[in-house]
């Protein structure tokens, strides 16, 4: 499989990274290297075999369903590029 | 005492304890040795106050009998862990100037036991490359030079170069890394240090910005096999914040060393004798098995079939886990912020300047693979095949194999600018002998095993059966020992 310049615009956009179009030939060739690379795969027989779920047979743990952190508004905001009072900015998003 | 940089981690700590040197002294000697350094790159940012600070600190314990297991000791830490209240940047730009309010539960660990931090080190940008050139502040450059080619600006692998580079040139005593698919191995067979990435689970990863989740762990650099056992004993343990961390005992790894190597089943895997593998890394090899044959192991050819399909799954795995991973990016919460003309250009906008060449490139592969259509086809089938290549590696330990014995990587470091420059999977195959252990979530370390022809160094890589990083210690020290003693390179870098 390989993509095509129309593809690589869509995978841009899903990513939410914008791309200049005299990037976009040049990412077509690296993606579609890098996709000649993985091709590989195609030949492994997978007849039967489950897909890894974790490198280590655990348990997921649980905490205890109780609060035990929070009050911390100041921490979470100290690094927003645009606040105000306890809320993050953003452009407007409903019209 | 003459150059305090030149003691080991453990020699250091020796002469604290015994108060032939104090904290602050030991502390003064690395900050010099980090200042005059700057040509290599190796820091990010620098803590010297920070450092003296904590070192006053450290010889009060010491004179009070509190001193921790770490007391005093000065360190570097790779600027993927976050540091409360120093800048913390993944080599990025898309992080601009986030200062963390809180600790990863690791570096927390070693200020727990006494460390003193000198800084943060350089790495490739969110730890994606093998050379430590994409780092949005610049490529480290290794304190080692090939004979008779001083002007070769030489690479100290990556991801973790500022630490492998960092501690070859003496600028701290040990430093802390994270391994994805070999980024501890990998830079530390570069420049002759020892580089521990301990099994899935063992260090929380709580902290330390994701790159992808269910490979990367953390471990350390040092110069010696005694060092690194000292300090994963103190970056490893139980974490509640970290779903994947083990509630299990932390052994005291430093009484591995000396155990002997009698009734150890080595197995060498046929399939890492690539076609083309050079002549030099083949005896490398084949020394590493007279060293651990002469020290009393048995060795054993052994099978892992799925060897070469490692790479290409990483290739797929990893990217995906990023791509989800790096969304958190977005302009919003923290870092740098570009304008749009509404909230999604914001986003693009922010994340197209943000972002350097290499990670773009990543996001983009694993948004591709994960998309609606392609997800069968690439991610599902990645992730069954390294459930075959984990159970290749079950099955050798299942018969009997305590250690695999591996070069650490296919050839020695090489100059800036010499490989991926065309082609990005050319930079790739370097994570071909240490990505494997990521995939099946193994411990692994790269021992210094000699210099190569050009004269920099090479490593070897033994693999051991999950939990059981014990026995690495003991295999590596035994190399160790057996192995030409490393000289590291004289300061050149000082007046540069």
């Amino acid at each position: 499989m390989s993509v095509d310049p129309a593809v690589v615009r869509r995978i841009a956009h899903l990513a939410r990274i914008a791309v200049e179009d005299k990037e976009v030939e040049r990412l077509n060739g690296e993606i579609n290297a890098i996709l000649a690379f993985v091709e590989a795969l195609g030949s492994v027989d997978i007849a039967g075999v489950e897909p890894i779920a974790s490198v280590l047979p655990m348990q997921m743990k649980k905490r205890a369903d109780v609060v035990d952190d929070g009050g911390i508004v100041d921490d979470i905001l100290a690094n927003a590029p645009a606040r105000e009072e306890n809320y993050f900015v953003v452009p407007k998003v409903v019209e | 005492m003459s150059d305090l940089t030149h003691l080991s981690l453990a020699e250091a700590r020796d002469a604290l304890k015994s108060k032939k040197v104090s904290a602050l002294e030991l502390t003064r000697a690395h900050i010099d040795a980090m200042e005059a350094a700057r040509a290599l790159n190796c820091f990010i940012t620098e803590t010297p106050e920070l450092a003296l600070q904590q070192a006053g600190q450290s010889d009060a314990k010491i004179a009070s009998g509190e001193a921790g297991p770490l007391e005093g000791l000065p360190l570097g830490i790779k600027d993927l862990y976050c540091t409360k209240g120093v800048r913390t940047t993944a080599a990025s730009r898309i992080l601009g100037d986030f200062t963390p309010t809180y600790e990863s539960t690791v570096s927390g660990h070693l200020l727990r036991d006494g460390a003193v931090s000198l800084g943060k080190l350089n790495l490739d940008e969110f730890a994606m490359g093998s050379s430590n050139e994409t780092s949005a502040f610049g490529p480290v450059i290794s304190p080692w030079r090939r004979s008779g080619d001083p002007s070769a600006k030489i690479v100290p692998g990556g991801s973790s170069g500022g630490s492998s580079a960092a501690v070859a040139a003496r600028l701290c005593l040990g430093a802390t890394a994270t391994d994805t698919g070999g980024s501890i191995r990998q830079p530390a067979a570069f420049t002759g240090t020892v580089g521990m990435k301990p099994t899935y689970g063992r260090c929380s990863r709580w902290g330390i910005v994701a790159f992808a989740s269910s490979l990367d762990q953390a471990g350390p650099i040092t110069r010696t096999v005694r060092d690194s056992a000292i300090m994963l004993r103190s970056m490893a343990g139980h974490d509640p914040r970290d779903t994947t961390s083990v509630d299990a005992p932390v052994p005291d790894y430093e009484k591995a060393l000396g155990a002997s190597l009698k009734g150890r089943r080595i197995g060498v895997p046929k399939e890492y004798r690539l076609d083309g593998l050079s002549s030099e890394i083949l005896a490398l090899w084949d020394q590493g098995v007279a060293w651990l044959k002469d020290a009393g192991a048995e060795i054993i050819e052994i099978s892992l079939p799925h060897t070469k399909y490692a790479l290409p799954t990483y290739y797929i795995i990893a990217p995906a886990e990023a791509s989800s991973n790096l969304a958190r990016y977005d302009g919003v919460r923290y870092g740098i912020r570009e304008t749009g003309r509404d909230i999604a250009g914001m986003y693009e906008k922010t994340r197209a300047k943000g972002f350097g060449p290499e990670v773009r490139r990543r996001i983009m592969i694993g948004t591709y693979v994960l998309s609606a259509g392609y997800y069968d086809a690439y991610y599902v089938r990645a992730q069954k095949v390294r459930s075959l290549i984990k159970h290749d590696f079950d099955a050798v330990f299942a018969a009997g194999v305590d250690a695999v014995l591996t070069p650490a990587t296919p050839s020695p470091a090489f100059a800036q600018g010499e490989q991926g420059a065309t082609d990005p999977v050319e930079m790739y195959l370097n994570d071909v002998f240490t990505v494997t252990v990521n995939m099946a979530g193994l411990p692994g370390v790269s021992v210094p095993g000699g210099l190569a022809a050009n004269g920099l160094p090479l490593g070897l890589q033994l693999i051991g059966r999950p939990f059981d990083e014990e026995t690495l210690f003991t295999l590596a020290g035994a190399i160790e020992q057996a192995a030409p003693k490393i000289d590291y390179p004289q300061a050149w870098w000082r007046g540069v």
